[in-house]
């Protein structure tokens, strides 16, 4: 046994499961369950209604994409990507493309910098949008799920027309994005951020005026600020905890740095914050958009020019390229050999830490009745996981 | 960066360095040079925060590289630790104590490359594979295609998805590659 596995076995003060005492029961919560997000298991050893212990589970929809980019050029690797993580792909194509362009050295033109940003902030209010579907109905506000669904197809109404797709856009390219916006764009858009911010009042006096939801969330599910680097916790499950990370500020790339706007922070870091944080990094992302409508060069190219895609070779090297996606820190490590084809890619999403060890060590000492919404509050998504 | 490197290089054997990025830096050490560089990082240059741990197979060279990613974010920066273990010996000390995150990790690498981190919780519970009987697959010499075509069967009646034929057959458009 190495030192590692004697100092957790020294510090864990939960008393031994006996379950042949009685006193115990095992429950499985998912992969079909109302409150698990994705696809995703959780054991639960309950005694009572208090839980005990939870391991998770994941495996249940495993495709080897890691495995499957090896296998392919760079170019084909880019329809892989985005599959990773499906309620926000684009981050996924843009540390991806930003990889393979610091890597090989590609220079990215100024206004597709400005339409990866646009891309990406649409993209985590799509996301938010979800979430907030999702946490209410664990408590049976069912009616937010459909405001909120409803909002966000206007959202993918606006993706569909500038990248031709509603959920895989692909539109991001290594060197650059595929194209410009379309004409009436900024129109179109100005009024789903209009209805997006009117559903978004609907939502704030609804569930986060309830006083159900605030019953049911308040001092719940609480993370110590302390465990945030310890479990690796970034995005609004850190800012909950009021810490400003993030990384749009803390490693600013595309136009960030020239975009005015400061990390939404809480202090209570329970269910309710971390709503809360979210909620308002919503309100954020559309001032964002507004920002990046108003001042993103019109004219120019969207593409580098670049060398033909079925004979890309890239030196040997090795980079890891991060961005701030609704859920946290999203980041690529990308290895490469010299040839034509990827010797490694591995992606980072937040889910591995929040939606493993992370919620792991939370789900101890609840009630049962609020595991399905602890999971959601960390917002995960079990592709991640498994990729 | 710089600066950092070059107090670790006093403290520790470091072996090559990639200075990557002003931010980014991969330096490749002994596997007994890891543990207390990693404990050196978090408990005296504020790397609070373990971002990833993964490997790559080196398998021309009979290698697997490990790296540890580490952030630094007090100061914006990263510092990526290679190890490099033997393909046919693959086993790695654990560093869960320091991250209780890289137990999951751990966890991984060894379904997947077949690398062990004794002492590791759960190492050898299933992962996210269930009932696998191959070699880890993960690894370069794996064969996804093989796999599949000795493993599962392809389905009778299928018909063919390719577009060119589709065009030929049911809307009577010649053309296309065949």
């Amino acid at each position: 046994m190495t030192a590692g596995a004697d100092v957790l076995a020294a510090t864990d003060p939960r008393p031994p499961i006996d379950l042949s005492s009685g006193k115990y029961l095992k429950l499985w919560q998912g992969p079909q369950h109302p409150g698990i997000t994705g696809n995703m298991s959780i054991e639960l050893t309950v005694c009572g209604d208090e839980v005990v212990e939870g391991k998770t589970h994941v495996g249940y929809l495993h495709r080897g994409f890691e495995k499957l980019m090896e296998r392919r050029t760079f170019i084909q690797v880019f329809p892989i990507v985005c599959r990773v993580c499906v309620p926000e792909p684009d981050f996924n194509e843009y540390c991806y493309a930003a990889a393979i362009e610091e890597l090989a050295g590609i220079e990215v033109p100024e206004r597709a910098r400005w339409i990866r940003t646009l891309i990406l902030e649409m993209g985590r209010i799509n996301s938010y949008l979800m979430y907030l579907g999702g946490q209410a109905g664990a408590f049976g506000l069912g009616v937010i799920g459909q405001w909120t669904t409803h909002v966000r197809d206007l959202m993918l109404d606006r993706f569909e027309e500038m990248t031709g797709a509603r959920i895989y856009h692909m539109f991001i390219l290594p060197g650059g994005v595929r194209d410009g916006l379309p004409d009436g764009f900024d129109r179109r858009m100005a009024e789903t951020l209009r209805e997006i911010e009117r559903t978004m009042a609907d939502v704030e006096n609804v569930m986060f005026h309830n006083a159900v939801f605030k019953k049911r969330t308040r001092g719940v599910g609480v993370i110590p600020v302390d465990l945030v680097d310890t479990y690796g916790i970034t995005g609004p499950n850190a800012r909950a905890a009021g810490l400003p990370n993030d990384v749009r500020k803390d490693h600013p790339y595309l136009v960030y740095p020239e975009l005015r706007f400061e990390p939404v922070i809480g202090h209570e870091s329970d269910m309710y914050a971390r709503a809360d944080v979210r909620r308002r990094d919503l309100l954020v992302s559309i001032d964002l958009i507004r920002q990046i409508l108003a001042r993103m060069p019109r004219s120019g190219p969207t593409m580098s020019r670049l060398p033909n895609v079925l004979h890309w070779k890239i030196p040997r090297g090795e980079t890891y390229v991060r961005g701030e996606c609704s859920r946290g820190e999203y980041g690529y490590y990308v290895v490469t050999d010299g040839s034509g084809y990827p010797r490694r890619i591995n992606v980072r999403g937040p889910s591995y830490t929040h939606a493993m060890a992370l919620l792991e060590h939370l789900i101890p000492g609840t009630n049962i009745s609020d595991v399905a919404a602890l999971m959601v509050s960390l917002h995960t998504y079990p592709p991640e996981i498994e990729r | 960066m710089r600066t950092l490197l070059a107090r670790l290089k006093e403290r520790f054997a470091l072996g090559p360095i990639t200075e990557q990025r002003p931010d980014l830096a991969f330096v490749t050490v002994e596997r007994e040079t890891l543990r207390p560089l990693l404990r050196h990082l978090r408990d005296a240059e504020g790397f609070t925060h373990l971002v990833l741990l993964t490997a790559v197979d080196w398998i021309e060279e009979g290698l697997f590289q490990l790296t540890w990613l580490v952030h630094d974010r007090r100061r914006a920066r990263d510092i990526g630790l290679r190890v490099m273990v033997a393909r046919d010996a693959p086993v790695m000390d654990a560093v869960h104590d320091l991250w209780p995150t890289a137990a999951t990790y751990q966890r991984e690498l060894k379904e997947m490359f077949g690398i062990d981190f004794p002492g590791s919780p759960r190492i050898d519970e299933e992962f996210i594979l269930e009932g696998w009987v191959d070699i880890p697959p993960y690894r370069r010499d794996f064969d996804t295609l093989k796999f599949s075509e000795e493993t599962f069967e392809h389905r009778a009646g299928r018909g063919t998805t390719d577009p060119a034929t589709h065009m030929r057959e049911h809307l009577g458009i010649q053309g296309g590659s065949k």
